[in-house]
């Protein structure tokens, strides 16, 4: 039922976007949604990965991405730390070392993936709302309907979505899918996190995940940095993270701020449907009093030119 | 031409309409000419490069990234492209909303060109696009009403419209189909009037395109502002570029115009300069408020703020003191000297939001610069774009007024 009246609301906010040539106040797919109550997360404590990279191995083992290689090779390869990745078009998740400045011979090992924003900026800049955002807290992709503009890599704040350049015909934009597939059933949990051989990740119900942060932040004094990295990021991400340093010194901007990205385009948004009210009324306010004035010179002209044939 | 003498010719409707009033082999012989070796050997190049685009795909042809997902096909393209295709709208608020009669000769030719930019600017998108055959999927398949390319997409779409629209009498003349025309003749007003709003909303919605990305770009090209900096510089683009387009056109089709006054153009050249000026100012004094409202001050004191200088002081303050220097002192080549320095001052701009000061953060080997065939691929749009203009040119009533139709009222 909820399902009929919220595909109702979309239909009447098509009909507007459409007879007003533009997008009206239809924004309540996204921008509107102060996040699903009961959506998952994970958060990922920077303290505890050892860089064992077996979450890149199961990533790329259950989205079936190519350049695939045996579990051993992905442990024991270290040369792959000396330069900072980002994800890929055959890569949705990439673990990076960083030094550690608490205690060099530990470095500190990041995964990076899809952050799964409240309020993605991928599916507010999608023309053809190829993106969803789940109540399970996934953001999702369809193929589908991808044309290829690449806005969702331009307008994703943590640089994630990446591109099938070399693919000719039927190119797709990656990126992490929260392993949808799997959470979406009960009792699933992400492959990455499942493979984790030292508990790196907590899979959990978002809420339940903060209080724990917070929890862990409290218990072990002087072992972490007192922020949850995505609590508040960019209205909130389903994933979170813990670091015993400040999160710039680990690859993490601190410079994003905490309102949702779709948040800056709504003004701007808002100004459409005015626009196709106020400008056409100036318009032909304009060009009335235009043709008055030359009707009125007209007469002028030939009330004049009468009274100099009276005379 | 041996058997019959030039008197006795009497054209075919292909050979009156299509071909310029010769027969098919004078007619080819008439195209060899400097300026059509220039534009076959653009062709000789680009057009294996389109194809090499579209079969290989954006990997090989271009050097975009997963960090840098836009080149020049957006950045020039379609930014450039548009803001400087605002002629049509410009002219026709002026002639059609605000009675300014004596620039009506402009409308034609301006939405023509405007009509041109727009279409080429799609063209040249289509090759960005990952799968370009999709490109009706915003109007039919799916619609993103959250995103602005969503309006962009729909409102370049019926501003296409709404300039063919426009367009269509010429068009009619040169078809000798007298009710068509009328009909079109009555449309314009309405189409001028949805033009504007439409005008208003996508050239401000393609600097809205960047509202999203307040971490990528350099806070000194980021603001709220953004839409009314890109509405602005597209007003003044539209108005130099009439300036610019008129100019070349009265020189190269010389021999279509008749005209009862030989000033006539200077001084409408004098009053575009003047629009130009004004509006330079205006969009000036937003861009020092941008900076004042964002209190981005300090960033000016940084290489990223020299180069912000430079299209500033440069590319918009020194054109608007020149132009209105030049319309002062009625030197009508200076308006149009400073009519194209102040367009590179838009190209400038565009390019600046879209790659200069875009992903400054990153570091610079993983920074954004364009393939050469990127570069190619740009140029032959543009040739085949002054191929079309020139072809029309040549055929339809643009540049005057055709002899059987009353001029045009609504």
């Amino acid at each position: 039922m909820e399902q009929n009246r919220r595909d109702f609301l979309r239909i009447i906010a098509g009909v507007g976007a459409l007879t007003l040539g533009g997008a009206p106040n239809a924004m309540g797919d996204v921008t509107t949604l102060r996040g699903y109550p009961d959506q998952y997360g994970v958060l990922v404590d920077t303290t505890v990965c050892v860089g064992c990279r077996r979450c890149e191995w199961a990533c790329k083992e259950w989205n079936k991405l190519p350049g695939q290689q045996t579990l051993k090779a992905y442990e024991q390869d270290r040369v792959i730390f000396e330069k900072l990745r980002r994800t890929d078009a055959s890569t949705y998740t990439v673990v990076n070392r960083f030094p550690n400045p608490r205690d060099a011979a530990r470095p500190i090992y990041v995964k990076k993936q899809c952050m799964h924003c409240y309020e993605p900026g991928c599916a507010s800049s999608c023309f053809v709302k190829a993106f969803t955002k789940r109540p399970e807290g996934a953001v999702t992709y369809d193929a589908s309907l991808c044309v290829g503009c690449r806005y969702c890599m331009a307008a994703c704040p943590f640089d994630i979505p990446a591109y099938q350049y070399y693919d000719p015909w039927t190119p797709e934009v990656t990126k992490c899918t929260f392993c949808f597939d799997r959470i979406k059933k009960e009792g699933g949990v992400p492959a990455c996190a499942a493979i984790c051989p030292v508990e790196t990740m907590t899979f959990g119900k978002r809420t339940d995940l903060i209080s724990l942060a917070h929890k862990k932040i409290r218990d072990n004094p002087g072992r972490y940095v007192n922020h949850v990295y995505g609590e508040n990021e960019v209205g909130g991400t389903s994933w979170l993270y813990l670091s015993s340093v400040p999160f710039s010194m680990i690859g993490f901007r601190a410079d994003l701020g905490t309102v949702p990205i779709p948040t800056y385009s709504k003004p701007f948004l808002s100004l459409v449907s005015p626009v196709f009210i106020v400008i056409p009324a100036l318009a032909m306010g304009f060009y009335s009093f235009k043709k008055r004035r030359d009707q009125i010179a007209r007469e002028e002209l030939r009330e004049a030119l009468e009274k100099k044939e009276k005379k | 031409m041996d058997a019959i003498t030039a008197a006795e010719f009497r054209p075919t409707w292909v050979q009156e309409k299509l071909l310029l009033g010769m027969t098919f082999k004078d007619y080819l012989r008439s195209n060899f000419t400097p300026f059509n070796a220039v534009a076959a050997a653009i062709l000789a190049v680009g057009i294996p490069v389109i194809l090499y685009r579209l079969i290989y795909g954006l990997g090989p042809s271009t050097n975009l990234s997963d960090n840098n997902p836009w080149g020049i096909w957006i950045g020039f393209d379609m930014l450039c492209g548009v803001a400087l295709a605002a002629g049509g709208f410009v002219v026709g608020t002026a002639v059609h909303l605000l009675g300014m009669k004596e620039y009506g000769f402009l409308f034609r030719p301006a939405v023509l060109t405007g009509f041109l930019g727009y279409l080429f600017a799609i063209i040249a998108l289509t090759f960005d696009l990952g799968r370009y055959y999709r490109l009706p999927y915003p109007m039919v398949v799916s619609w993103g009403v959250n995103s602005v390319l969503f309006l962009v997409a729909w409102h370049v779409a019926l501003y296409l419209g709404c300039q063919f629209v426009e367009w269509c009498p010429a068009i009619f003349e040169w078809l000798n189909m007298k009710k068509a025309r009328k009909i079109f003749v009555k449309a314009t007003l309405g189409a001028t009037i949805f033009g504007v709003c439409l005008s208003m909303l996508h050239q401000s919605a393609l600097g809205s395109i960047f509202l999203l990305m307040p971490e990528k770009l350099h806070p000194l090209w980021y603001s709220e502002y953004i839409p009314l900096w890109f509405f602005m510089s597209a007003v003044v683009g539209g108005v130099v570029m009439v300036i610019i387009e008129s100019a070349a056109s009265h020189r190269i089709f010389a021999s279509q115009i008749e005209h009862d006054e030989p000033g006539h153009l200077d001084g409408v050249t004098l009053g575009l300069g003047k629009a130009a000026a004004v509006t330079l100012f205006a969009y000036f004094f937003m861009k020092i408020i941008g900076l004042a409202h964002g209190n981005t001050w300090g960033y000016l004191n940084t290489g990223y703020g020299y180069w912000w200088l430079l299209e500033m002081l440069g590319f918009v303050l020194l054109p608007a003191l020149t132009f209105t220097y030049a319309v002062q002192n009625h030197l009508v080549k200076l308006v149009r000297a400073v009519a194209v320095w102040t367009a590179f001052g838009i190209v400038l701009n565009r390019i600046n939001h879209s790659i200069i000061a875009f992903n400054w953060h990153l570091p610079w080997e993983l920074r954004y610069v364009p393939h050469w065939m990127e570069v190619v691929l740009t140029i032959t749009v543009v040739t085949i774009g002054i191929l079309t203009f020139q072809w029309i040119m040549n055929r339809m009533p643009i540049l005057y007024d055709h002899p059987d139709f009353e001029p045009e009222e609504h």
